[in-house]
């Protein structure tokens, strides 16, 4: 068992208190590596709440500056810092709650040559991206690498989001195969998003990391969680690991490859 | 005859196949749809050919690409 300081049985107390979490599953948090892929609606949460939690080992990916436009959602950015790479900025806070926690920044896009040996080095990882391609090349990865991981999606008022331990429960391509087809998708940018709804999927994706690193619940295998914020209705559709599945079954993949990049509109 | 989508009971005509219930229910755009019919999840080759049957229970999964 580690030495907690006092510095950090104070800053903790709350989840060492906490039944089903308590000072080891804090030990646990405080040895854990996480990746956020994605530094936007839904990283800018994650990041923040895995940051104050302690996670031991953060990395963020994201390869764009903080724009205007994305202050409505984006929460870990600043407006002084539009024009700043998103990672810095996402870092700065990061240090800023939580001086404990290791923050690595991949400055970059990830694609099929590089995303293995960055999912490789951590425990459990985040999908916070925007684009289908990133969303089945992370599913990839993680499936090939055995990198458990949190999926998620959001659109207008609609968030959806499951959890997934590769090889053992259903995987993204068990429930929706392969990316939908460029030319059904209009364009992205008109179809907008609510800014709290980023949060609101950001904050269970983060609380599904934390429940993973310390066993505690039962995490979102083998379901998607799906809400409509207009409404308030929530969601579980149950479904099991498909045996045909191209990316994850007995015949899935064994190799990367890039998809083609799509947006993400759509109607009913 | 009834069936269930995404939790709700509803009455549609006996013989009704997939492709024809995407139309009924207003489905503008099948390709950002995952269905699942009775926990196996259809390939879209497959809808045509797929009868409905009284008491069969879907889900209607919809393609959410945004996260930035």
């Amino acid at each position: 068992m580690r030495e907690f300081s006092d510095e950090e049985l104070e800053r903790y107390s709350r989840h060492i208190i906490l039944e089903d979490v308590g000072i080891e599953g804090q030990e646990k948090i405080l040895n854990a590596k996480v990746l956020v892929i994605g530094a936007g609606g839904l990283g800018s949460p994650v990041a923040l709440y895995l940051a104050a939690a302690g996670v031991g080992e953060i990395g963020i990916v994201d390869g764009d500056l903080v724009d205007l436009s994305n202050l409505q959602r984006q929460v870990i950015h600043t407006t002084a810092e539009v024009g700043v790479p998103k990672v810095l900025s996402a870092k700065a806070k990061m240090e800023a709650i939580n001086p404990n926690v290791k923050v690595t920044v991949y400055q970059t896009m990830l694609d099929a040559s590089n995303i293995l040996e960055i999912v490789e080095h951590y425990d459990f990882i985040i999908d916070g991206t925007d684009n289908f391609a990133a969303k089945f090349l992370i599913n990839d990865a993680c499936v090939i690498a055995n990198k458990p991981y949190s999926h998620g999606g959001i659109l207008r008022f609609g968030g959806q989001t499951m959890t997934i331990k590769p090889h053992e429960s259903a995987c993204y391509a068990c429930v929706f195969d392969s990316p939908p087809p460029t030319n059904a998708i209009p364009t992205c940018s008109s179809a907008g998003i609510l800014g709290a709804v980023a949060g609101m999927l950001g904050t269970i994706q983060a609380a599904e990391a934390l429940k993973y690193i310390v066993g505690a619940g039962e995490p979102l295998f083998n379901r998607l969680l799906s809400f409509d914020a207009k409404t308030m209705n929530f969601r579980n559709i149950n479904f099991k690991k498909n045996p045909k599945c191209r990316v994850c079954s007995g015949e899935g993949i064994t190799k990367l490859r890039d998809y083609e990049a799509v947006v993400c509109e759509m109607k009913k | 005859m009834q069936i269930t989508i995404n939790g709700e009971i509803k009455e549609v005509n006996t013989g009704l196949n997939i492709t024809e219930l995407l139309v009924v229910e207003n489905v503008e755009m099948p390709e950002m749809v995952s269905i699942q019919l009775n926990d196996t999840f259809l390939k879209q080759d497959e809808y045509a050919e797929t009868i409905l049957k009284e008491g069969d229970v879907l889900n209607f999964l919809y393609f959410m690409g945004g996260g930035a």
